[in-house]
Protein backbone atom coordinates (compact mmCIF):
# COMPACT_ATOMS: atom_id res chain seq x y z
CA UNK A 1 0.00 0.00 0.00
CA UNK A 2 1.52 3.45 -0.86
CA UNK A 3 -0.15 7.13 -1.04
CA UNK A 4 1.69 9.20 -4.23
CA UNK A 5 3.28 12.77 -3.54
CA UNK A 6 0.27 14.73 -4.62
CA UNK A 7 -2.34 12.58 -2.56
CA UNK A 8 -0.10 13.42 0.22
CA UNK A 9 0.23 16.95 -0.24
CA UNK A 10 -3.27 17.51 -1.08
CA UNK A 11 -4.52 15.69 1.88
CA UNK A 12 -1.62 18.20 4.31
CA UNK A 13 -2.74 20.89 1.66
CA UNK A 14 -6.91 20.40 3.06
CA UNK A 15 -6.00 19.97 6.63
CA UNK A 16 -3.28 22.84 6.84
CA UNK A 17 -4.61 25.24 3.77
CA UNK A 18 -2.24 28.45 4.87
CA UNK A 19 0.54 26.13 5.36
CA UNK A 20 3.94 26.29 3.49
CA UNK A 21 4.82 22.49 2.58
CA UNK A 22 7.51 20.88 1.46
CA UNK A 23 7.24 17.36 0.60
CA UNK A 24 10.62 14.73 -0.35
CA UNK A 25 10.16 11.14 -1.66
CA UNK A 26 12.90 9.97 0.63
CA UNK A 27 13.40 6.51 -1.45
CA UNK A 28 11.20 6.91 -4.68
CA UNK A 29 8.88 4.26 -3.70
CA UNK A 30 5.83 6.10 -2.55
CA UNK A 31 5.83 4.74 0.80
CA UNK A 32 9.06 6.73 2.85
CA UNK A 33 8.36 10.52 2.37
CA UNK A 34 9.54 13.13 4.86
CA UNK A 35 7.65 16.70 4.92
CA UNK A 36 7.95 20.21 6.44
CA UNK A 37 5.07 21.74 7.24
CA UNK A 38 4.82 25.86 8.39
CA UNK A 39 0.66 26.80 10.08
CA UNK A 40 -0.24 29.20 11.58
CA UNK A 41 -2.25 26.42 13.10
CA UNK A 42 0.29 25.02 15.26
CA UNK A 43 0.58 28.14 17.35
CA UNK A 44 0.46 27.29 21.39
CA UNK A 45 0.90 23.81 20.43
CA UNK A 46 3.16 20.82 21.82
CA UNK A 47 4.95 18.78 18.97
CA UNK A 48 3.47 16.21 19.87
CA UNK A 49 -0.45 17.40 19.50
CA UNK A 50 0.92 19.39 16.19
CA UNK A 51 2.32 16.03 14.83
CA UNK A 52 -1.57 14.74 15.99
CA UNK A 53 -2.99 17.43 14.10
CA UNK A 54 -0.77 16.24 10.87
CA UNK A 55 -1.57 12.78 11.54
CA UNK A 56 -5.48 13.39 11.86
CA UNK A 57 -5.33 15.41 8.63
CA UNK A 58 -4.03 12.17 6.81
CA UNK A 59 -7.53 10.75 7.82
CA UNK A 60 -5.86 7.44 9.00
CA UNK A 61 -3.16 6.99 6.71
CA UNK A 62 -0.63 7.43 8.56
CA UNK A 63 0.75 4.26 9.66
CA UNK A 64 -1.68 2.06 7.16
CA UNK A 65 -1.16 3.07 3.26
CA UNK A 66 1.53 5.59 4.56
CA UNK A 67 4.57 3.75 6.05
CA UNK A 68 7.01 6.37 6.49
CA UNK A 69 6.85 10.13 7.51
CA UNK A 70 9.95 12.21 8.79
CA UNK A 71 7.57 14.98 9.93
CA UNK A 72 9.10 18.64 11.02
CA UNK A 73 5.85 20.71 12.29
CA UNK A 74 6.58 24.85 12.57
CA UNK A 75 4.70 27.89 13.71
CA UNK A 76 4.15 30.25 10.87
CA UNK A 77 4.72 33.73 12.23
CA UNK B 1 -10.01 1.01 29.70
CA UNK B 2 -9.95 -2.40 28.16
CA UNK B 3 -7.01 -4.93 29.17
CA UNK B 4 -4.70 -4.22 27.04
CA UNK B 5 -4.94 -0.41 27.97
CA UNK B 6 -4.96 -1.10 31.76
CA UNK B 7 -1.79 -3.00 30.79
CA UNK B 8 0.15 -0.37 28.58
CA UNK B 9 -0.66 2.08 31.53
CA UNK B 10 0.58 -0.07 34.00
CA UNK B 11 3.75 -0.65 32.22
CA UNK B 12 4.38 3.30 31.71
CA UNK B 13 3.87 3.86 35.40
CA UNK B 14 6.30 1.09 36.23
CA UNK B 15 9.07 2.15 34.17
CA UNK B 16 10.53 6.11 34.12
CA UNK B 17 11.43 5.35 30.51
CA UNK B 18 10.04 2.91 28.46
CA UNK B 19 10.09 2.69 24.31
CA UNK B 20 7.60 1.10 22.40
CA UNK B 21 9.44 -0.30 19.31
CA UNK B 22 9.95 -2.88 16.66
CA UNK B 23 12.77 -5.34 17.40
CA UNK B 24 14.73 -4.91 20.89
CA UNK B 25 17.50 -2.13 21.17
CA UNK B 26 20.35 -5.05 20.37
CA UNK B 27 18.60 -5.96 17.29
CA UNK B 28 16.02 -3.06 16.17
CA UNK B 29 13.79 -4.12 13.21
CA UNK B 30 12.89 -0.41 12.07
CA UNK B 31 15.30 2.36 11.18
CA UNK B 32 13.33 5.06 13.36
CA UNK B 33 13.33 2.31 16.60
CA UNK B 34 17.21 1.82 15.87
CA UNK B 35 17.62 6.21 15.81
CA UNK B 36 15.89 6.57 19.36
CA UNK B 37 17.26 3.35 20.64
CA UNK B 38 20.86 4.56 19.57
CA UNK B 39 20.10 8.54 21.00
CA UNK B 40 18.94 6.97 24.37
CA UNK B 41 22.29 4.74 24.43
CA UNK B 42 24.15 8.03 23.50
CA UNK B 43 22.44 9.75 26.63
CA UNK B 44 23.57 6.33 28.76
CA UNK B 45 19.77 6.08 29.47
CA UNK B 46 18.71 2.61 30.94
CA UNK B 47 15.18 2.36 29.58
CA UNK B 48 12.28 -0.92 29.68
CA UNK B 49 11.79 -1.70 25.59
CA UNK B 50 8.77 -3.37 24.57
CA UNK B 51 9.02 -4.89 21.16
CA UNK B 52 5.46 -4.31 19.81
CA UNK B 53 6.03 -6.88 17.02
CA UNK B 54 6.05 -9.68 19.18
CA UNK B 55 2.13 -8.57 20.29
CA UNK B 56 -0.07 -7.57 17.84
CA UNK B 57 -2.40 -6.45 20.92
CA UNK B 58 0.16 -4.32 22.58
CA UNK B 59 1.15 -2.97 18.59
CA UNK B 60 -2.74 -1.65 18.17
CA UNK B 61 -3.10 -0.93 21.49
CA UNK B 62 -0.36 1.39 21.80
CA UNK B 63 -1.52 3.40 18.88
CA UNK B 64 -4.53 4.13 20.80
CA UNK B 65 -3.50 4.83 23.83
CA UNK B 66 -1.01 7.82 22.86
CA UNK B 67 -3.62 8.25 20.01
CA UNK B 68 -0.04 8.20 17.49
CA UNK B 69 -0.46 6.07 14.46
CA UNK B 70 3.05 5.13 14.55
CA UNK B 71 6.23 2.87 15.95
CA UNK B 72 8.44 3.94 18.20
CA UNK B 73 6.72 5.80 20.75
CA UNK B 74 8.98 7.18 23.99
CA UNK B 75 7.14 7.26 27.69
CA UNK B 76 9.51 9.46 30.39
CA UNK B 77 8.01 9.95 34.40
CA UNK B 78 4.29 8.31 32.90
CA UNK B 79 4.43 11.18 29.96
CA UNK B 80 3.88 10.56 25.93
CA UNK B 81 7.22 12.45 24.73
CA UNK B 82 6.91 11.64 21.17
CA UNK B 83 7.97 9.43 17.84
CA UNK B 84 11.14 9.46 16.47
CA UNK B 85 11.15 13.19 14.88
CA UNK B 86 10.35 14.75 18.28
CA UNK B 87 13.13 12.84 20.17
CA UNK B 88 15.83 13.92 17.42
CA UNK B 89 14.57 17.15 17.72
CA UNK B 90 14.74 17.08 21.59
CA UNK B 91 18.05 15.37 21.52
CA UNK B 92 19.76 17.97 19.14
CA UNK B 93 18.44 21.10 21.29
CA UNK B 94 19.11 19.14 24.40
CA UNK B 95 15.44 19.31 25.46
CA UNK B 96 15.79 15.50 25.90
CA UNK B 97 18.63 15.37 28.61
CA UNK B 98 16.57 17.55 30.33
CA UNK B 99 13.51 15.33 30.37
CA UNK B 100 15.14 12.29 31.03
CA UNK B 101 16.90 13.67 33.80
CA UNK B 102 13.92 15.18 35.82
Amino acid sequence: MTISREELFELLTAGFPDAEIKIDDLAGDNNHYAAVIKSSKFRGKNKVQQHQMVYSALKGKMGNELHALALTTEEKK
Amino acid sequence: MTEIQKKIKEMINKNKVILFMKGTPEMPQCGFSMTVCNILKQLKINFFSVNVLADELVRQGIKEFSNWPTIPQLYVNGNFIGGCDIVKEMYENGDLEKTLKQ
